[in-house]
């Protein structure tokens, strides 16, 4: 109990005092995850959306291929993506391979079909007679897709709160593609795990109430922008 | 030539094979209330949805105000622009009242303000203006399907669309919201479109009315000659004449037919020549029975036919009898009459009927698909 409570205060007392290292860490983490959270919606919306709302020969196979990757272990993206960018990779030549970047295509890969899932299982929630309305009202095709999502804009925020959640919190992708270099690559999670194995268990407990206290608040305001929504 | 709002041609739709909809030519002229009426799967919503630019034609041409429509990408869309519709789920957005009546003309690139001088007043009109501020998943089926009334009128569509817009409402609530339909497309004289499996809704809301059974347009005319003269036998069956009995002319005087059937003879007028075989149609509501013994009544009603009570069939207000004079005869009588007649099953009755009562359909109309307006 004493080492979780020395945490806290710890935790705290980096925080207050802005911690240079500890601040330069969780901005990555925060920049990171952030950027392949909003590139995995760019995609995963229109994907998922046509997907759900399209009918098309094999559509079964590519949604059970999607929610395969809903599910997708961090260490084997970690590792295809390491594979893709080494040097002598297909993609060795974009010279990413431990960088912030390889970081954020490795968790673009981790959230996209999250997105996509979670998109085309609420585009399939709707009414399927309410796009033939829309249509109905004069609404082209771009309007009615953007009415749609935002009838299922309850489930979009899920979305992006179960795909952000996923990315900030993996380790395994980070620490392949980026390698834990510190001041460039170094994340919440790969700091906390170094930490752990350095026996500095109050530093590692600071970081994962960091770590914890991100996620809670850009959940609860995402949870509170949803239920504001439904309250209505 | 813009004299027909919309028309279309040689239009057929298969689902999976199967023909579900197939129509030579049908228009639907400005400014009038054309209704689709018909049972259930005969085709009426696939049609509405073809003349509503929903659904492309498997094959066929459709015209709206006189311009062919052309399929394609980017053609349709200024077209469904003159256009709205109103399905029979209300299908709102999960938005306030205002919200959703604002909805095509936020499509349509209006302006708040513009929006909201539109909106207003369909708003009044449509009795919802206390209600503009709620969320659309809270109200009554009645008032959400006057939400999407006027969302539709909203627009000041070219042409309106309304596919059962009452078959999911209560009686009191459809009556009502019936009534003030009539009167709004009567102010607005917007060209409609309605389809209903209604007959009563047909009546009273078509300036025109199309039949449709089976996929096909059987009869296309004004409510009172489709409901007085229907053209064949299927649509006879339709509109509500029970009774169908197939005849020779006998004799023929001043345009009255005095024609043979299986157990007698009934007098209709026709101009249908004597030794034609025809079809008499008869509705249970104009058919009056009483007791078989002594003369018949004397009334106007210059058909009397005996015949021999098979079922008596209780329904609501009224009771159905079904006599067999050598036919089905139907009558529709009310639970007072039969007990005073002291009808019960096997008796014998006289049943009587007016010269008008009795419509004939001739065979060579009666085997045609379809006839023209």
């Amino acid at each position: 109990m004493d080492l979780i409570w020395y945490g806290i205060v710890q935790a705290v007392g980096l925080l207050l005092r802005a911690d240079p290292d500890v601040m330069a860490i969780m901005w990555l983490s925060l920049k990171v995850s952030g950027i392949a959270t909003l590139l995995s919606l760019l995609v995963g919306i229109p994907l998922g959306a046509a997907i759900g709302l399209t009918r098309f020969r094999g559509r079964g196979f590519v949604l059970s291929l999607v929610n395969t990757g809903m599910g997708l272990p961090p260490v084997v993206v970690g590792l295809f993506v390491s594979i893709f960018l080494w040097r002598s990779g297909p993609l060795g030549f974009l010279q990413l391979l431990y960088s912030p970047t390889a970081i954020v295509v490795a968790q673009f890969v981790l959230a996209f079909p999250v997105v996509t899932g979670l998109t085309a299982a609420a585009m399939q929630q709707i009414d399927p007679r309410l796009r033939l309305q829309l249509l109905g009202l004069g609404a082209s095709r771009a309007q009615m897709l953007g009415q749609l999502l935002r009838e299922a804009r309850f489930a979009m925020l899920a979305a992006v709160m179960a795909a952000f959640g996923a990315v900030i919190s993996e380790i395994g992708a980070s620490m392949m593609v980026g390698g834990n270099i510190l001041g460039y690559t170094r994340v919440l999670t790969t700091a906390t795990v170094l930490e752990t194995a350095k026996g500095n268990f109050d530093v590692a407990i600071a970081l994962s109430l960091i770590l914890l206290g991100i996620t809670f608040v850009i959940n609860w305001t995402l949870t509170a922008l949803q239920q504001r929504g439904a309250a209505r | 030539m813009t004299a027909e709002m919309l028309a279309v041609e040689d239009v057929a739709v298969a689902y999976n094979g199967r023909l579900v909809l197939e129509v030579g030519r049908l228009a639907v002229h400005p400014r009038e209330v054309f209704t689709l009426v018909g049972p259930n799967g005969a085709g009426k919503s696939t049609l509405l949805r073809i003349l509503a630019l929903l659904e492309a034609p498997a094959r066929g041409r459709v015209a709206f105000a006189g311009t062919p429509v052309r399929y394609e990408p980017g053609a349709l869309l200024p077209l469904r622009r003159r256009m709205a519709s109103v399905f029979q789920a209300p299908l709102l957005c999960d938005t306030t009242v205002y919200g959703n009546v604002a909805l095509g003309l936020r499509f349509r690139r209006l302006t708040p303000g513009e929006i909201e001088r539109r909106v207003r007043p369909w708003l009044e009109r449509l009795g919802i203006a206390h209600l503009a501020a709620r969320p659309a998943k809270t109200l009554s089926g009645g008032e959400a399907q006057r939400t999407s009334l006027a969302r539709a009128f909203v627009l000041e569509p070219d042409v309106l669309f309304l596919d059962e817009p009452f078959g999911a409402l209560d009686v009191p609530t459809r009556e009502a919201l019936l009534v003030e339909l009539e009167s709004i497309l009567r102010d607005s004289g917007v060209t409609t479109v309605f389809v209903t499996h209604d007959r009563g809704e047909a009546l009273m809301l078509g300036d025109r009315v199309a039949v449709m059974l089976g996929g096909r347009v059987r009869q296309v005319d004004t409510p009172d000659r489709v409901f007085g003269n229907p053209a064949t036998a299927e649509v006879a069956r339709f509109v509500g004449a029970d009774t169908i009995v197939p005849g020779v002319v006998r004799q023929s005087r001043d345009g009255v037919c005095r024609i043979a059937v299986a157990s007698g003879e009934i007098q209709a007028y026709s101009e249908a020549a004597i030794g034609e075989r025809v079809l008499v149609c008869l509705r249970p509501e104009d058919v009056v029975l009483s007791r078989s013994e002594g003369a018949p009544p004397m009334t106007s009603m210059r058909n009397t036919l005996l015949g021999k009570v098979r079922r008596i069939l209780p329904l609501g207000v009224h009771v159905r009898v079904d006599v067999d004079a050598g036919f089905d005869l139907r009558a529709f009588i009310s639970k007072a009459s039969v007990d005073e007649l002291g009808l019960v099953e096997g008796r014998e009755v006289h049943a009587s009927f007016k010269v008008t009562a009795a419509h004939v359909i001739r065979r060579h109309d009666a085997g045609t698909a379809e006839t023209s307006p």
